[in-house]
């Protein structure tokens, strides 16, 4: 009558994938390392992996349409507007990202149940706050009670790569409002005497033209996100630095059929690896992107294209 | 990955469906403190609390799921309501009675105890103690004089010892003792330091309605004895009732 979340969840792993797993303490190394790299923690860390790589995929784009809104409000010409892109980049990148990731996240799902009871439950009379306590109807619940694990765990996701791009587009909005300036007023001069209205010379001019200035932030920007993604774990979401200091740490055989010492080292190494190779990829894309960026751009890196072709 | 595509696609589906009103209760525990809790070798939550919490939400007639939540955040997390339940081998203290609610308690009052390298000699007054953050041994630790040394989770404090960083660490019995038994190069040392008033559920403030189920249902075990024989099962050092 009771459902476990993890016998459902990792089900792949329950399970095992070779048959000679029945008992792995008569096997051989390569046979025990077979078994002991398929059990169904370990799939449990290569989920983590594409976790990893789909927040990265999710969060990159997101991230970088916040920090042109914020950068295109913090340049606007209305008052209020300019206002609160200059707030959303100077509050959002003065605060550390630790104290923001364990206070947000919470605040967030709060203010969405907040909303939702509101609007659920308009004849609730107990008060929301309880002393400690966040009380809201069982139908503003979010994800609700009874939904099945995966949905709590999709949700805990999606509130993760918001809070990701929230705090990554404020750094993002920062460096493309540089770039915006670092365009030079000689082009938009010359627009603006071709009789383009404001919009038009933003759009045509100043975007196409800004990338160049600003890839070079962005890329850092990216690295660092790369980086970022074990502040996962703060959220709820089991990330790949969780799972490999739950594998790597000392396992007595009372508790396991896969004894070991304290293997946190071999398990940061793949980390590392992990890390490194992407990092070497994104590099490599990088600069596949800024040569595309700067082709007939006036800059001394686009001078220099035009001079070898 | 297509789990979580198909997470989208249903989440967007059941906010427009009328469901039921919400039945199930979701247990927090760690996942990182055998014997109480832990991960086993096939990913599910295993141990003490979970047998006892399976046992428990079939009494009380309840729809239960198991979370795992760090242990850091593992109370805030339980008063913003992202789960209802900590079931974390926590043991019953008046500062975390002041934020949160606790059932009765299903362990007696559970010796700690020091563990250090074999042979080795450790001032328990002067000398650097490891322990959990935010637990009842590190605050016994940090009132008695020793230099406190702090970790995340249990497996750390370990090492540490192991490392040479710390003199000692200082956990639940129950906790150091399987890891005494299962490595040679590590010991108990000192007296047991008896902390806490036992272990309990942790509930919010707010919801006595399931602190008074799971209260009936852990009497209810204690008195017809089968808790006694969960305990003898998985804690084999500690006190029964």
């Amino acid at each position: 009558m009771y459902r476990a979340a993890r016998a459902t969840d990792a089900s792949i792993g329950t399970t095992a994938i070779f048959s000679f797993c029945t008992d792995p303490g008569t096997l051989g190394d390569a046979a025990w390392m077979a078994c002991y790299l398929t059990t169904g923690k370990h799939m449990a860390l290569y989920w983590s992996v594409g976790t990893v790589l789909l927040l990265l995929a999710i969060t990159a784009p997101v991230s970088l349409a916040f920090g042109f809104g914020g950068a295109a409000a913090a340049r606007s010409s209305v008052a209020p507007l300019r206002w609160f892109g200059k707030t959303y980049i100077a509050l959002v990148r003065g605060v550390p990202d630790i104290a923001y990731f364990l206070f947000f996240v919470i605040a967030l799902d709060q203010a969405f149940e907040y909303v939702r009871h509101k609007v659920k439950c308009p004849d609730w009379d107990q008060p929301i706050r309880q002393g400690n306590d966040f009380v809201v109807c069982a139908a503003a619940k979010l994800p609700l009670g009874n939904a099945p694990q995966w949905m709590h765990e999709t949700y805990g996701f999606f509130l993760a790569v918001l809070t990701f791009a929230l705090v990554f587009g404020a750094f993002a909005a920062n460096v493309l409002y540089g770039a915006m300036r670092a365009v030079p007023r000689a082009q938009m001069e010359t627009a603006e005497a071709y009789g383009l209205t404001r919009r038009q010379c933003f759009w045509r001019i100043l975007v196409p033209q800004m990338w160049v200035f600003a890839l070079p932030g962005l890329s850092n920007l990216w690295m660092v996100l790369v980086k970022a993604t074990p502040l996962l774990f703060l959220l709820g979401v089991e990330d790949i630095v969780y799972w490999a200091r739950e594998l790597g740490g000392a396992k007595t055989p009372r508790f396991t059929d896969y004894p070991h010492g304290d293997w946190r080292m071999w398990y940061f190494l793949a980390l590392l690896v992990f890390y490194l190779f992407l990092t070497w990829v994104s590099e490599r894309v990088l600069a596949r992107v800024m040569a595309r960026l700067t082709h007939g751009q006036a800059t001394v890196a686009g001078e220099a294209a035009r001079k070898a072709a | 990955m297509k789990k979580i595509l198909l997470g989208t696609a249903a989440l967007a589906m059941s906010a427009s469906m009328a469901l039921a009103q919400g039945s199930v209760v979701r247990l927090g525990t760690e996942g990182a403190y055998p014997p109480y809790n832990f991960i086993n070798d096939a990913g599910e939550v295993d141990g003490f609390e979970r047998e006892l919490g399976d046992e428990l939400c079939a009494r009380a007639e309840l729809t239960c799921e198991w979370v795992t939540n760090e242990w850091d955040s593992i109370i805030p997390n339980l008063v913003s309501g992202n789960y209802d339940v900590i079931i974390a081998g926590m043991s019953i203290t008046d500062e975390r009675d002041e934020v949160i609610d606790f059932t009765s308690a299903y362990t007696q009052p559970d010796p700690s105890a020091y563990l250090a390298m074999d042979g080795a000699e450790v001032d328990f007054e002067g000398g650097v103690i490891a322990a959990q953050a935010g637990t009842i041994q590190a605050s016994h630790i940090a009132s008695s004089g020793a230099t406190l040394l702090e970790f995340a989770t249990p497996d750390e404090t370990i090492a540490a010892v192991r490392g040479g960083e710390a003199d000692a660490v200082l956990a639940d019995k129950a906790f150091l003792e399987p890891i005494a038994a299962d490595s040679a190069d590590l010991a108990l040392v000192g007296e047991d330091v008896l902390l806490g008033g036992g272990i309990g559920m942790g509930v919010r403030e707010s919801d006595t309605e399931l602190k008074e189920k799971f209260s009936a249902a852990i009497d209810e075990m204690k008195a017809d004895g089968s808790l006694n024989a969960l305990i003898e099962k998985w804690l084999p050092a500690s006190a029964t009732f």
